[in-house]
């Protein structure tokens, strides 16, 4: 997943999770059923997790572009300068 | 939410704390539950009243209970504990409370109701102060819920008496 969709992931997770408690608890008090309530919930989560834990493809639409092996070879890492250290002992 | 991992235990993590808050919820919507429950006592007969060996009274009665207690029922409640206590006085003690009879009522069908019965549990003084007592006889309930907070109240019936003498 890219930044953008991680972002997304946990917005969905949360608010679908919020949304299913609510339908769940309003389904089991107008029913009075307790086991009604439990089984909405209980699907809604299994429903959250499915869509937003797997690393699906839609979340990755703003993929990061990393460099290639090829270009990284051209453009060195900086070494650490050694000859500064030598001019000030000598004095 | 940068793993599989991370995004399950978030998931998991927020959703069960939900669901703790939703039986919070269930349970504090009991209080919006007014009951309004009735019931009756009759002593049909006193089997047999006796000094046991040891010096304490012992009362052997068959009572009718009827019952309706369908009001106590909510979405949110797992079964309904009875039971009946016998209240008196002595010289001894200010309250004595015995238990004659309980029962676990299940489901609301099965609130209302009548039963004809000897006392379940032994109706044993401490000494021998029955004779001619006046005594109480109570119905007390517990509403034990799926979640949450447990409710318990009773009904006091007076005017019930035992016999002057041992039979």
């Amino acid at each position: 997943m890219d930044w953008q969709g991680q972002k997304v992931a946990e917005q969905t997770m949360q608010i679908m999770l919020l949304v299913f408690a609510v339908i769940a608890f309003i389904t089991g008090y107008v029913l009075g059923s307790f086991q009604m309530m439990i089984l909405i919930y209980a699907g809604g989560v299994t429903l959250t997790t499915l869509i937003t834990v797997p690393n699906w493809p839609f979340f990755n639409c703003h993929p990061l572009s990393w460099l290639d092996p090829s270009e990284a070879e051209k453009h060195p890492k900086p070494q650490v300068a050694v000859s500064s250290k030598k001019k000030a002992t000598k004095k | 939410m940068h793993s599989f991992g991370y995004r399950l235990n978030a998931l998991l993590t927020f959703a069960v704390t939900i669901l703790a808050l939703m039986c919070a919820m269930g349970s504090l919507s009991d209080n919006l539950n007014t009951p309004s429950p009735s019931a009756e006592i009759q002593i049909m007969n006193i089997n047999w009243f006796q000094k046991q060996p040891q010096g304490n009274d012992e009362v052997s009665l068959t009572m009718n209970i009827s019952a309706d207690l369908q009001s106590l029922f909510t979405w949110n409640t797992k079964q309904v504990f009875i039971f009946v206590a016998a209240e008196y006085e002595t010289p001894k003690n200010s309250l004595n409370q015995v238990s004659l009879w309980d029962a676990i009522i299940p489901a609301k069908e099965h609130a209302k109701f009548w039963i004809h019965t000897s006392n379940k549990y032994r109706f044993v003084d401490q000494g021998n102060n029955l004779r001619g007592k006046k005594f109480n006889l109570t119905l007390h309930w517990h509403v034990m819920p799926k979640t949450g907070k447990m409710f318990a109240d009773k009904l006091v019936m007076t005017g019930y008496s035992l016999p002057e003498e041992y039979r």
